[in-house]
């Protein structure tokens, strides 16, 4: 039976959210992802652990090709923007082409998605960062018959965080580059089933292991790289789902995405390979590309601030 | 499908187009001695080349050895002509490893920090 009650246990999430959020105010966030002297890139697969003025145009996406040997094209645009030095909100949407094995193909938007964000910590000296947020997708916000968009609203309680290894002992300096980034969310679908088949709470948790050749240069030890190479970072990102509730006979599904960030004055390059994890995650392999500006190095003084600073 | 893509490409070299030049986050570049160094012997000047103009009232650079001990001179400047590069003199030196710390803003108001080390030779 359906319903489009919001659940109590999506209630009491937000509530410890919102109470955790106000109990720990942050050091002053600052436009992207810094703490301390580390800096993290924005990723492609895996949630960012910071509020920021950026946007990605686009995010272009060639996934596996499907269980049932569909094909599909996706391109997402998505902006992040800070309304304090603390507080920010996400949106962001996509166009996606399909193209089921002997049927035509077929294109549309797929569902919006939106998140207020708060920055609950940001530690300098220990290079680490924390942020909770509401993930929205929206119903009926995309083409639901043709594309499977979703036709029901799906409220996902989510914490990231960042930890950078800059404080590894002198002797294990040269692993001070590395840096990790993950997220754990908890999918809360406001109605039971759609057209007969249920809508499971799905647990979400990924992360993504960087080596910061830019860290490597200014704070460990400067080998002699110069620009393109002092600014790429190469990565692993991980992520998976898996049905909690509802979900009898589904398998958990993910992927693992390689890849490498070029990371400029005012925007980044970040491209990765999709391998899925296991046959119900997809066949063969996919890529992903995004083009990502830092708005607020673009418009420090306008734009690129918060919104209670313009 | 193409027209899709090339028209989010414009769109986003648009955005960069439209921006400003020459101002965000200050990020060290090089330093002298380099980041990580070891030099044979004890170095006047500690400088810092940045990638952004910095602003000098609120940049700062502080050298201290492996007990703490703070042994620059204190005479942080922005030399003329060079608005990314900060200089610290330093006291006469004996062999061991210094951290240098800094913290800069940029003339567009980022703030950014930093610390590495270097040794001067035994």
């Amino acid at each position: 039976m359906s319903s489009y009650r919001l659940t109590a246990g999506a209630a009491r999430a937000a509530l410890v959210f919102a109470i955790i959020g106000t109990a720990m105010p942050p050091e002053r966030a600052a436009g992207h992802g810094f703490a301390g002297q580390r800096f993290f890139p924005a990723t492609i697969l895996t949630d960012d652990p910071f509020v920021a003025d950026e946007v990605s145009l686009p995010t272009i996406t060639r996934p596996p090709t499907g269980l049932d040997r569909s094909q599909e094209l996706g391109i997402d645009i998505d902006l992040a923007k800070r309304i304090t030095p603390d507080l920010g909100f996400t949106i962001g949407q996509g166009w996606t082409h399909l193209k089921p094995k002997d049927l035509p193909g077929v294109t549309g938007l797929t569902g919006l998605n939106t998140a207020p964000q708060y920055q609950l910590f940001i530690d300098g000296p220990h290079e680490a960062l924390g942020l909770v947020g509401l993930n929205v997708g929206w119903a009926h916000t995309g083409r639901v018959a043709a594309l499977g968009a979703p036709d029901v609203t799906t409220l996902s309680p989510t914490f990231n965080f960042g930890k950078g290894f800059g404080d590894l002992a002198p002797e294990l300096a040269v692993l001070r580059p590395f840096a990790i980034t993950g997220n754990v969310g908890f999918d809360f679908p406001t109605k039971t089933e759609s057209a007969g088949t249920p809508n499971p709470n799905n647990l979400n948790y990924g992360f993504a292991l960087e080596y910061s050749l830019p860290y490597l240069q200014c704070c460990v030890k400067d080998i002699g790289l110069r620009e393109p190479f002092s600014r790429l970072i190469p990565l692993v990102e991980v992520a998976f789902t898996t049905p909690v509730t509802r979900g009898e006979g589904v398998q958990t599904v993910g992927t693992i995405q390689p890849g490498i960030i070029w990371s400029g004055t005012y925007f980044q390059i970040g491209a990765e390979a999709i391998l899925p994890v296991n046959k119900a995650s997809g066949r063969g392999f996919g890529g992903v590309v995004q083009f990502h500006v830092y708005l607020d190095d673009l418009f420090p003084r306008s734009i690129g601030k918060p919104i209670s600073e313009w | 499908m193409r027209k899709i893509i090339e028209a989010a490409m414009a769109a986003g070299i648009c955005v960069l187009a439209i921006g400003p030049a020459a101002q965000a986050h200050a990020i060290l570049d090089h330093a002298s001695p380099g980041v990580g160094s070891t030099v044979a012997a004890a170095p006047p000047v500690v400088s810092l080349s940045f990638t952004q103009e910095l602003e000098p009232a609120f940049s700062s650079v502080t050298i201290t050895d492996a007990s703490g001990q703070r042994v620059d001179l204190g005479n942080v400047q922005v030399p003329p002509g060079a608005p990314a590069e900060l200089r610290v003199g330093l006291r006469p030196l004996p062999p061991g490893t210094y951290t240098v710390s800094w913290r800069v803003v940029s003339v567009d108001t980022h703030p950014t920090e930093g610390r590495f080390q270097f040794t001067i030779g035994r």
